[in-house]
């Protein structure tokens, strides 16, 4: 069955998984819909700041996101040695 | 033969020359070929194919056009057609590479130990696919139209017969190297005018950096911000504010970006993409090259709609609103007014005949009592076609004549790469899956290969017919594609993986009831298949729930697909043991083969 070292490498995912999935949903349904009017306040040049993060910055972070996720997996498979040969 | 439809012949007649020498050289020789292109592309390879494969003549030619007509509401677009992706590397590519299987439906087929819920899976999987596909087929159509001035017919034989040469002979593996240089035509195509408008308006190179910056000294507005001359541009003629209008309510457009996002990560041809990588690790990086180059478009797409807008207004209302000489005399029109009034795509009405064009909101009360001060009779643009607005932005923007040529072969890359993608994911299930996994068990590979071909034949033949005779209800369908795959394939992949206690009989009941809400959903607003007449509800916003739009509902089908799944799992017995080995193993990367049929 399930070894030890599996079971945490299982957990450690999930974890990462959570702190991306969180910042995945700020930017976009936050920072993009939800609190879309008060950060439209802020300018960044000629954007407002809600509608920046709506039409430009989520897709910028949904790609940092990407690349960090796939980055600390690799790092947690060579950690628990489930690293592919 | 005028300069452009020369130029035109030449710059689309070299791409097609390009995909059949890559067809020739990269042909299937095996099953394995054939579905997942022998699991050997290299991760950023793959995300470029990825990107083609995903970017249809939807995002080519009509999201810039829904972006400049809705503003901030179009936002659901960008981020729920971009957002998917990181679901997509993070919950679903790298465990189903690990899995290593040519299809979505053997994943559920296997996990769910049933060939019912791999049946339904295949049946989810071939009509969100169809419906996806009559699209392309008629975006090969009228670009042909409009720029070879063949007819719509001609257009689309000929996409057929080049899509039919190149994904039957190649399948996979010859579509794969075929998108890779799709996208390489399809970004130019879209990028090259963007950055001349951007220039032009801006002095910026960069469409993303042009869009909030200030306009240039020379176009009369130097000092002012692009988006804030565009929301006074289309205030002063009673539209709503750019920046700001909403589509339908705050809660809808939530809704909406999570269906497109969940939707997007579960629509089989994009995954089975992830299939063709060689490693679990390389299934996550590759997820990441794909957003890259889909977000080169993605981003720059935001620019040319408030910039064509922008360009489409001001050449309209040349002065100021309600000045005697403020409107654009008819006769003095441009040449790509009269381009495009021929298609009927733009069409112009003198309600007041005072000569002149009169194109502002007359659904806006206020605007309407100024409009009458002023003389005006009504909006005399009775027709806008928001698709016209990316193939007619060169044109608008005074561009050279291999620009717009450009833009044509762009247009058609996207739609071709993506039937490609589609059909594929189509031919391989009724083959893998239908006749290799269900009916036919023992055939061999060589007659499982022809089969596919066949299927692949058979697929792009009716698509074609569906070209030829486009169902009324086309445009309806889009939703029900993202509906599908939002409400049952997404879930269901979801919970094979996360959740070790989910059993056949909860996985096909939540696929099931997800399903029956969004198509019961869709088809009491949009009619039964979309017959008119037969929409109980009707159409209008006051009968929504929650108003959540049709096309948005595929969320909440999500939510009573993994809701009815854990319910049905908690009652009934759990997967027998080697299930649950099969999803310990799928969960760690080491030990990931080359994909395979067996």
């Amino acid at each position: 069955m399930l070894s030890d070292n599996a079971a945490q490498y299982w957990k450690a995912n999930l974890r990462l998984l959570a702190i991306c999935l969180v910042i995945w949903f700020i930017v976009s349904y936050g920072c993009g819909i939800l609190l879309v009017e008060p950060l439209n306040a802020i300018k960044l040049g000629g954007y407002k700041l809600g509608f920046w993060f709506a039409q430009q910055g989520s897709i910028y972070v949904f790609i940092l996101l990407i690349f960090f996720y796939a980055m600390s997996m690799g790092a947690l498979d060579r950690k628990y040695g489930f690293d592919e040969e | 033969m005028s300069n452009l439809q020369m130029w035109t012949y030449v710059i689309v007649g070299l791409s097609f020359a390009l995909y059949f020498g890559i067809a020739i050289w990269a042909r299937a020789g095996s099953t394995g070929e054939f579905y997942v292109a022998g699991g050997g592309i290299h991760p950023i390879a793959n995300g470029m194919a990825t990107g083609a494969d995903w970017m249809s003549a939807a995002s080519f030619i009509g999201m810039a056009g829904l972006i400049a007509f809705n503003g901030y509401g179009a936002s659901v677009f960008l981020m729920g057609w971009t957002g998917g992706y990181v679901l997509l590397a993070m919950l679903l590519a790298p465990y189903l590479r690990k899995f290593g299987k040519f299809t979505v439906p053997e994943f559920i087929g296997d996990r769910f130990y049933s060939n019912t819920a791999r049946i339904v899976g295949v049946v989810c999987l071939i009509l969100a696919s169809i419906t996806y596909v009559i699209g392309q087929m008629k975006g090969i159509g009228v670009t042909f139209g409009r720029f070879l001035e063949t007819s719509y017919e001609t257009g689309l034989i000929v996409g057929m017969a080049i899509v039919f040469f190149y994904a039957v002979l190649g399948g996979m593996k010859g579509i794969t190297y075929t998108q890779i240089a799709q996208y390489v035509v399809l970004i130019l195509a879209y990028t090259v005018p963007a950055v001349f408008i951007s220039l032009n308006l801006t002095g910026q190179a960069f469409p993303q950096i042009g869009l909030g910056s200030e306009m240039t000294e020379a176009s009369g507005f130097g000092g002012i911000y692009l988006l804030d001359r565009l929301d006074q541009v289309v205030t002063e003629l009673g539209f709503n504010e750019y920046t700001t209008q909403v589509m339908g309510s705050k809660v809808n457009m939530f809704m909406y970006t999570l269906s497109l996002m969940i939707g997007t990560a579960g629509l089989p041809h994009v995954i089975i993409r992830f299939f063709t990588v060689p490693k679990v690790s390389d299934a996550r990086y590759s997820a990441g090259w794909a957003l890259v180059f889909i977000a080169l478009l993605y981003t720059t797409a935001p620019a040319v709609g408030a910039m064509a807008r922008l360009n489409l207004m001001s050449t309209i209302q040349t002065g100021e609103v309600g000045s005697p000489d403020g409107n654009l005399v008819y006769e003095d029109r441009p040449q790509w007014f009269k381009t495009w009034e021929e298609t009927k795509l733009l069409q112009f009405e003198d309600k007041n005949g005072d000569g002149k064009i009169q194109y502002y909101n007359d659904k806006n009360e206020e605007m309407n009592a100024k409009a009458e001060g002023f003389g005006w009779k009504g909006n005399e643009m009775v027709k806008v076609d928001r698709d016209i607005m990316v193939l007619a932005n060169p044109e608008i923007a005074n561009l050279p004549n291999w620009v717009i040529a450009l833009v044509a072969a762009g247009g058609l890359a996207a739609a071709l790469s993506t039937a490609a993608g589609l059909l594929l994911a189509i031919a391989s299930s009724v083959s893998h899956d239908l006749l290799k996994g269900i009916f036919t068990p023992n055939i061999s590979e060589k007659a499982e290969l022809n089969a596919s071909r066949v299927a692949m034949a058979g697929a792009i033949a009716l698509a074609g017919y569906l070209g030829f005779n486009p169902p009324d209800f086309a445009a309806g369908t889009v939703a029900i594609a993202f509906g599908l795959a939002a409400s049952s394939i997404f879930p269901v992949l979801m919970m094979g993986i996360f959740s070790k206690r989910m059993n056949s009989a909860g996985a096909i009941a939540g696929m099931l009831a997800g399903i029956a809400v969004t198509m019961l959903y869709v088809f009491q607003h949009k009619g039964i298949f979309f017959v008119p007449g037969t929409s109980f509800l009707g159409g209008m916003e006051p009968n929504w729930f929650l108003g959540i739009s049709p096309n948005a509902f595929g969320s909440v089908g999500a939510i009573v697909n993994f809701a009815v799944a854990f319910a049905v799992a908690r009652v009934t017995a759990p997967p027998p043991e080697h299930i649950q080995a099969l999803v310990e193993d799928i969960r760690v990367p080491r030990g990931a083969g080359q994909a395979t049929g067996h």
